[in-house]
């Protein structure tokens, strides 16, 4: 397959582009906390894109589990469960580039938040009980009503609106009037925004687009920290109808190539909250293959409930958890009491679940436990990568001076292909999203020694056959066949102790797994194929050698 | 052109008995110790309160140990950690569960409100650079984690070499292995390194690593086997290391010399990996060539081969040179 020098100098250069494509500074989005207004906002910054580990970079790391102390909890992977939804809920309070949520086994909680350096508000944050509670979204469109007033407080203020040349006067009808899926209130108006402010753009209405139900607007995700920070400002508050709170929604909604997050105007009192709530579960209705949400209440919470749906037949219910609409509001089909029934059309099964646990988690907030907390300030961070940095270069300039040294030529062959190892591994990190943690960085550094056994135990074989008096070029041929087995050997083995590690270790442990693997796999292409096709080059060059430099 | 030990001809086989005795030597005093006074795990397995604290000017761990006095934490245990201004308090759980889960966090706050008042406010005069707070379910349970990661690792390669070799080279290898395993256990005690989770990764990787260099030889015994059929296993053995001696060399070398800079420049987190896989990488090479070579050697006599690749040649070479499996011994 890579018989000829052509083929196998095209299949190196394909991987180093791929590599170095890997490693090009890339724009990266992140979502970050802005230092004037203290909310989070979307930023594009170029880095290289590799992702540090948080002993690297510094932040927090915890573990949690429900809290057993006060009685056993029956079902914990359940209640991890519910947990999980609520922290990813709050997410963004974190201010934290890359915030990861995730499951850990059966029943254990990792969250990590690279460049936090406040564990006790972390710590607050996630162990604040979650709150669920039911609201009627604004049905008069009494929000809407208010955005020319808005709009007018701000230029009087002084905002301009942002300049995309929106022609738009007001909030636009982006999408059309309903669908039939929902029957228009009669309450809502359905005619098209007044257009008495045309002669300029309003700061706020400019950025709000009509969603598909009363109370619902949608931001272009890249104006959302504009209108976060608009919306917090006093006046605007002031102008906001009384009676009508500002929701965000969870779920980012992409329309004709743009993303868009949702925004609902709600009544500022619950219908109910999740104290009332005692169960909910998801399934397929057989009948009609819909995915739907049972939900029972309290015998109380079912009385006020009843009442409370009774009036607002027709009307959009949103469900928050911790101040975030979760999902689009359900309308309202008739009254509802104990046991209310949640339904999702045509959307898979896992919406269904998901929502089932966001009720779930209203209901019976899991309280959890801190099992193992890590806390690396950032400067740590910074010195662990300098003083990584320092021993690798060491460690590569004592490798390349032995190998230079020894082998001659040939090591100089083997340092090359030293070179295209290293921006193999980093590649390989980059290219799959692996993350670079510290014993990671020792484990680039230790595979640095061992990258070049193969090329030693190459070298040795040559060395063998040209003393048995053989020819060069047969000399080589006989050096890679017969060091070939005891590479692949010792290389898999190897390989397969860092797979286990992989799979049995944690954290640190996984990182380190990882660079060896990835190092071992890189180290067996260099080392033996891209070595082998310098040889080629090298011999076609000098068909007549007869002394080699090894 | 260099060359290193080209052509040795050492009777490394020879000096087994010696060998064992060596390595017995430094495992039996580092065992008694291991079993005696346990191992300086950190605070990942025992669970527990890590605070790592960077003061501006170095006080000194006696300043350090009155403010936590005062504030009535007695047993921190406080380190100096490389540079006079970096300081590592260590809160392990007291056996017997009178500290319970939850206080690891109480710990820290009571660190620092202790360091607040013994040295001065917090960022000009210290900060806590790392803090770690593990509960001790946690521990147990990596602790159970490490021991079944060695032992799948044990069982893979013996599949593996089985595989690619035959059962005697693959138990010669874990042997061999198990042998290192022992060492660095003893001399992480010698030393008193602290067991953090990324000193267990070392001692796995040095797993891989002496496996790796007991596995170059075996093939080249592999090899030897099949082309001299007329010499005993003695002399294949000390003919396979001694043509693998260069390589041996080299290869070590060089992953001694990233180890050694590791060791030297890497800071103090990664001091305790960098010391043991520096120590890994002798005890490998070490018994490649004294434990899993002379190990073959006694598990053939003791099991000899029949239908497998390796055993028909131990075979003939028996029946031809010499009376296997008492193995002739010229150089005696």
């Amino acid at each position: 397959m890579f018989g000829t020098i052509r083929s196998r100098l095209l299949a190196t250069g394909v991987l180093l582009a791929l590599s170095i494509w890997a490693l090009i500074p890339a724009n990266v989005t992140q979502r970050v906390r802005d230092a004037a207004t203290g909310r989070m906002k979307d930023t594009t910054i170029r880095r290289v894109p590799i992702n540090l580990g948080l002993d690297l970079q510094g932040g927090i790391h915890l573990a949690l589990e429900v809290d057993q102390s006060k009685g056993p909890v029956p079902d914990c992977a359940d209640a991890i469960q519910r947990a999980q939804r609520v922290v990813r809920t709050r997410i963004d309070e974190f201010g934290t580039t890359e915030p990861v949520v995730q499951l850990q086994g059966r029943c254990r909680l990792i969250v990590e938040l690279a460049g936090e350096k406040d564990p006790a508000r972390a710590k607050g944050i996630i162990q604040r009980t979650a709150f669920l509670e039911f609201r009627i979204t604004d049905m008069k469109n009494l929000f809407r009503d208010a955005l020319p007033e808005i709009d007018k407080a701000l230029r009087q203020a002084g905002v301009k609106a942002p300049g995309q040349g929106a022609a738009a006067a007001s909030v636009t009808q982006l999408f059309g009037a309903d669908t039939a899926k929902a029957k228009k209130p009669a309450k809502g108006k359905t005619a098209a925004p007044d257009t008495s402010e045309a002669n300029a753009p309003g700061a706020l209405s400019s950025l709000l687009f009509q969603g598909q139900l009363p109370g619902e607007y949608l931001v272009p995700e890249e104006q959302v920290p504009v209108a976060e920070s608009l919306l917090a400002r006093p006046d605007v508050q002031r102008l906001v109808p009384r009676g009508i709170e500002l929701r965000w929604g969870t779920e980012v909604m992409s329309r004709a190539a743009r993303s868009y997050r949702a925004l609902y105007a709600v009544e500022d009192r619950a219908i109910i909250t999740g104290e009332e709530l005692q169960d909910a579960k998801a399934t397929r209705d057989p009948l009609t293959n819909q995915s739907v949400v049972n939900f029972v209440l309290s015998r109380r919470g079912g009385r006020t409930f009843e009442r409370e749906t009774g009036r607002h037949v027709n009307d959009y219910m949103a469900i928050i958890l911790d101040g975030r609409v979760q999902g689009q509001p359900p309308v309202i089909k008739s009254q509802i009491g104990q046991r209310g029934q949640i339904e999702l059309g045509a959307k898979p099964l896992q919406d269904a679940q998901d929502l089932a646990l966001v009720l779930k988690a209203g209901a019976l907030p899991a309280p959890l436990t801190i099992i193992e907390e890590r806390t690396i300030g950032p400067s740590l961070g910074r010195d662990s990568i300098n003083d990584g940095i320092r021993a690798g270069i060491v460690g590569v300039v004592l490798v390349v001076g032995i190998m230079l040294v020894y082998y001659r030529l040939s090591g100089a062959l083997a340092v090359a292909a030293l070179g295209l190892y290293v921006i193999f591994t980093l590649g390989g990190l980059a290219g799959f999203g692996f993350t670079l943690t510290l014993p990671g960085l020792a484990g680039l550094v230790l595979s640095v020694g061992i990258a070049v056994d193969a090329n030693v135990l190459i070298f040795e074989r040559i060395r063998e056959e040209l003393q048995h008096g053989k020819l060069v070029r047969t000399a080589v041929d006989e050096g890679f066949r017969h060091a070939m087995s005891a590479i692949i050997d010792s290389n898999v083995s190897t390989m397969l102790t860092a797979f286990i590690l992989y799979l049995v270790g944690t954290g640190p442990v996984q990182g380190f797994a990882i660079t060896l693997i990835i190092g071992i796999a890189a180290s067996m292409i260099t080392a033996v194929f891209v070595v082998r096709t310098f040889y080629m080059i090298w011999l076609e060059r000098r068909p007549d050698m007869a002394t080699l430099s090894v | 052109m260099i060359r290193l030990f080209a052509n040795a001809n050492y009777d490394f086989i020879r000096w087994r008995r010696w060998a064992y005795g060596l390595t017995a030597a430094i495992i039996i005093p580092g065992f008694a110790l291991f079993l005696v006074r346990g191992l300086n795990y950190s605070i990942e397995f025992t669970g527990g309160t890590l605070i790592q604290v960077h003061t501006a000017a170095p006080v000194g761990t006696g300043k350090l140990r009155a403010a936590l006095d005062a504030a009535g934490i007695r047993d921190a245990e406080i380190q100096q950690f490389g540079d006079p201004t970096e300081y590592v308090i260590r809160a392990r759980i007291a056996k017997g569960g009178a500290v319970a889960d939850g206080s690891t966090e109480a710990t820290a706050a009571a660190v620092d409100s202790a360091l607040t008042r013994g040295l001065g406010a917090a960022p000009e005069h210290y900060t806590i650079v790392r803090t770690e707070a593990v509960g001790p379910k946690v521990g147990r349970e990596l602790q159970g984690k490490a021991f079944l990661a060695i032992f799948f690792s044990f069982i893979v390669t013996l599949i593996y070499l089985a595989f690619r070799f035959e059962w005697r080279f693959g138990l010669a290898a874990v042997l061999a292995t198990f042998h290192d395993i022992l060492t660095t256990i003893a001399f992480i005690r010698y030393l008193d390194l602290e067991v953090s989770l990324v000193v267990v990764g070392a001692v796995l990787t040095m797993v891989g690593y002496s496996l790796n260099d007991t596995i170059i030889i075996f093939d080249r015994v592999r090899e030897n086997l099949r082309k001299f059929r007329r010499q005993n296993l003695y002399e294949i053995l000390n003919l396979s290391i001694n043509e693998t001696l260069p390589r041996s060399v080299l290869t070590h070398g060089t992953t001694m010399a990233t180890t050694i800079a590791l060791v030297l420049l890497a800071g103090e987190v990664l001091r305790p990996f960098a010391l043991v896989m520096t120590f890994a990488i002798f005890t490998g090479t070490f018994s490649s060539i004294y434990i899993a070579a002379p190990l073959l050697m006694d598990i053939e006599k003791r099991w000899p081969g029949e239908d497998a690749r390796g055993a028909r040649a131990f075979r003939a070479a028996g029946s031809a040179a010499a009376p296997e499996p008492r193995a002739p011994q010229p150089t005696r």
